[in-house]
């Protein structure tokens, strides 16, 4: 038995390299902005992903353009996973005018629909009709094309979820459900506001459940490919519930506000270690299996962050909106 | 040309811009047996692909039209009465209205909210409300509130041609068979009222349902010689700013008569409008006739005495007229 109980069926050594090299990115994007927010680089706040990662990479690694994602206000990586652009991302979220959105949407909503990114969403379970719409137009489509939505445990106690499960059951229609249980709603342990497990809320609409390790990125490539499968074929639904751990708070800078501690350190600290923490976790995998010896991850992480810095001197040295953009967009002309 | 009641008029718009294009699809709560009539026959002539039958569930059904859009689709969401607007109210307000600005204007997001919307059928407080204050505030969006079956028609077709999210609210009764133009590209433009009455003494401005009951006072009101200038608004996102002040200009005496609660109503706002933009042509006090701060009551005469009719109008003018200046 392999440590970390990665049993790799499928994926080839090349595969594997690609799936770490973008989770690499999304943790390196989402730890300057972690730093850079406690300078007041930008503006608004920021809900990191990291330790998530495990779950957007390994499934938007086998989707298209042409598929859809809509995803939650920790939705960097989301953007990122499905090819989205982090130089056009940092400068959104440095408020500038190269910014994905102009400087209008900010972490909240980047998005890029050229590359099937119906975006991040500041409306908990506000995507859910948007991923089903889109999912509605693939399959209207016929060509294959498949729509997912990621969605927290919190989103989880929206209505919505219900009629979102309900339709895409009854008209089978090319939905991926991804809840990415990281424990917390806000500040609240999920336990203390959820009945029940999440997965189990899918199964009564015949919808097909994964109820997987979100941090183990081969079982979580192994779900995604039988979700996008059933999706592209024409089977309907499929929902995975991916656990994981929230390592960062709700949002960045939160001790400023709480007036007391929601979690222990204690427990923070056990899931950043490696046998928890996702990369970490996958880059001991890649030695163990002599994919990478200790040079080739440094010269990755170097690689990366020199790829990060670059979008950060990017977004610093773009140029601010002009105002007067501000009233545009509100309505096609 | 034919006469046709309302919801005919609506099936016929529905009718023929589902054939020019394949892209429009039409979805809601029994939409293919119709329970109002606006839908009838369209999922046997365009199948139940293109013509669905949704669970009843307006939050995902309000949402799904902005990721179908988004998609390439031309979704026609179909709400039965506006008081289910407030049920899917989430997608409307923070998605549908929002999605293009807060994206940069990378999407468009050609949609159609369609409802039935005020009293009138002792449907009570909520089956009868007028939704449309609480939509004019989200901008983002396009409504537009026909008066009768031509006017649906043109309304219609302008609203699944446009590339923004178009709510399209219609009384439940429209009155009179009207003449409907046959002609498949008979289009009214979004954000155009129509002068239907010309006259000198004073401007009536009607909305949706109240157009009628307006369209019947001026013909009194002239037969007492007060000569009426009626303006059916039509739409109000975008609002007809230049047809209202011509008409101010003119009249220098104005009534508002709007079906909605009078807190931020259509009419408020249309009066704020007059009074930045027209204030010097003014003669007299912006008039509003609107509905109390109350919901809409069962029986038919209690029904009847909050919301406007042709009295209220005929009074209301008629006092003002007499207020000389």
């Amino acid at each position: 038995m392999p440590t970390n109980n990665f049993i790799n069926k499928n994926l080839s050594d090349e595969d594997i390299k690609r799936l770490h090299r973008k989770m690499l990115l999304i943790r390196k994007c989402e730890e300057h902005l972690g730093e850079a927010t406690k300078n007041g680089a930008f503006p608004g706040a920021v809900h990191l992903y990291i330790g998530q990662e495990a779950i957007a990479v390994p499934l938007c690694d086998q989707l298209e353009d042409t598929d859809w994602i809509s995803s939650t206000h920790r939705g960097h990586g989301h953007f990122i996973a499905k090819g989205g652009d982090i130089k056009q991302m940092m400068a959104e979220i440095y408020g500038k005018s190269t910014g994905v959105c102009g400087g209008k949407g900010g972490s909240m909503h980047v998005a890029d629909f050229k590359k099937g990114i119906i975006g991040a969403n500041g409306v908990v379970a506000g995507g859910m009709g948007l991923a089903v719409g889109a999912a509605l137009a693939a399959k209207m489509d016929k060509k294959g094309a498949v729509s997912v939505i990621f969605f927290g445990d919190g989103a989880a106690n929206q209505g919505v979820l219900m009629e979102a499960l309900n339709i895409s059951s009854l008209w089978n229609l090319p939905m991926i459900f991804v809840c990415e249980n990281n424990q917390y709603s806000e500040f609240t342990h999920t336990s203390e506001v959820t009945s029940g497990k999440i997965s189990d809320r899918a199964r009564p609409f015949n919808i097909p459940t994964h109820d997987i390790d979100g941090n183990n990125v081969i079982d979580m490539w192994q779900a995604s490919s039988h979700a996008v499968r059933r999706g592209r074929n024409n089977e309907g639904p499929t929902f995975i519930e991916a656990h994981t751990y929230r390592q960062r708070g709700h949002v960045e800078f939160e001790y400023t506000f709480l007036s007391r501690s929601y979690r222990d350190q204690s427990e923070v600290d056990l899931w950043k270690r490696d046998d928890k923490d996702p990369l970490l976790r996958f880059e001991k995998y890649l030695l163990e299996q002599s994919l990478y010896i200790k040079n080739d991850i440094e010269r990755m992480h170097k690689e990366i962050q020199d790829e990060v810095d670059e979008a950060v001197s990017f977004a610093l040295n773009s140029s601010e909106p002009d105002p007067e953009t501000a009233i545009l967009h509100m309505i096609e002309e | 040309m034919a006469k046709k009641r309302m919801m005919p008029a609506i099936n016929m718009a529905l009718e023929e811009e589902m054939s020019r294009n394949s892209k429009v699809i039409l979805y809601g709560e029994d939409a293919g047996i119709s329970l109002l009539g606006q839908t009838t026959g369209l999922q046997e002539k365009f199948g139940k692909d293109r013509v669905r039958d949704t669970p009843i569930c307006e939050n995902i059904m309000t949402g799904m039209a902005v990721g179908a859009a988004a998609a390439g689709y031309r979704p026609i969401c179909h709400l039965l009465y506006g008081n289910f607007i407030y049920t899917g109210f989430d997608s409307i307000a923070n998605q549908a209205a929002k999605l293009k600005y807060m994206t940069g204007g990378q999407v468009k997001l050609p949609i159609v909210y369609m409802a039935v919307i005020g009293g009138g059928r002792s449907a009570s407080a909520q089956h009868s409300d007028i939704p449309y204050p609480a939509l004019m505030n989200l901008g983002g969006i396009k409504i537009v509130v026909p008066s009768n079956s031509r006017t649906a028609k043109g309304l219609l077709k302008s609203a699944i041609r446009d590339e923004n999210p178009v709510f399209y609210l219609t009384a439940a009764s429209g009155g009179k068979p009207e003449e409907v133009p046959d002609d498949e590209d008979f289009l009214l433009p979004i954000g155009k009222a129509e002068c239907i009455r010309e006259g000198s003494d004073v401007t009536i401005i009607s909305i949706g349902s109240m157009t009628i009951k307006a369209i019947q006072a001026s013909q009194e009101l002239e037969n007492n010689g007060i000569s009426v200038d009626l303006i059916d608004l039509l739409s109000l996102l975008p609002i007809d700013e230049e047809t209202i002040i011509n008409s101010v200009i003119k009249t220098g005496k104005v009534v508002i008569v709007d079906e909605a609660r009078d807190v931020c109503s259509a009419a408020s706002h249309i009066a704020a409008i007059i009074s930045d933009k027209a204030f010097e042509y003014l003669r007299a006090p912006i008039k509003r006739i609107t509905v109390q701060d109350v919901a809409i009551p069962y029986a038919p005469i209690l029904e009847n005495s909050v919301i406007p009719d042709v009295k209220d109008i005929i009074n209301t003018v008629n006092l003002l007229i007499s207020s000389r200046s």
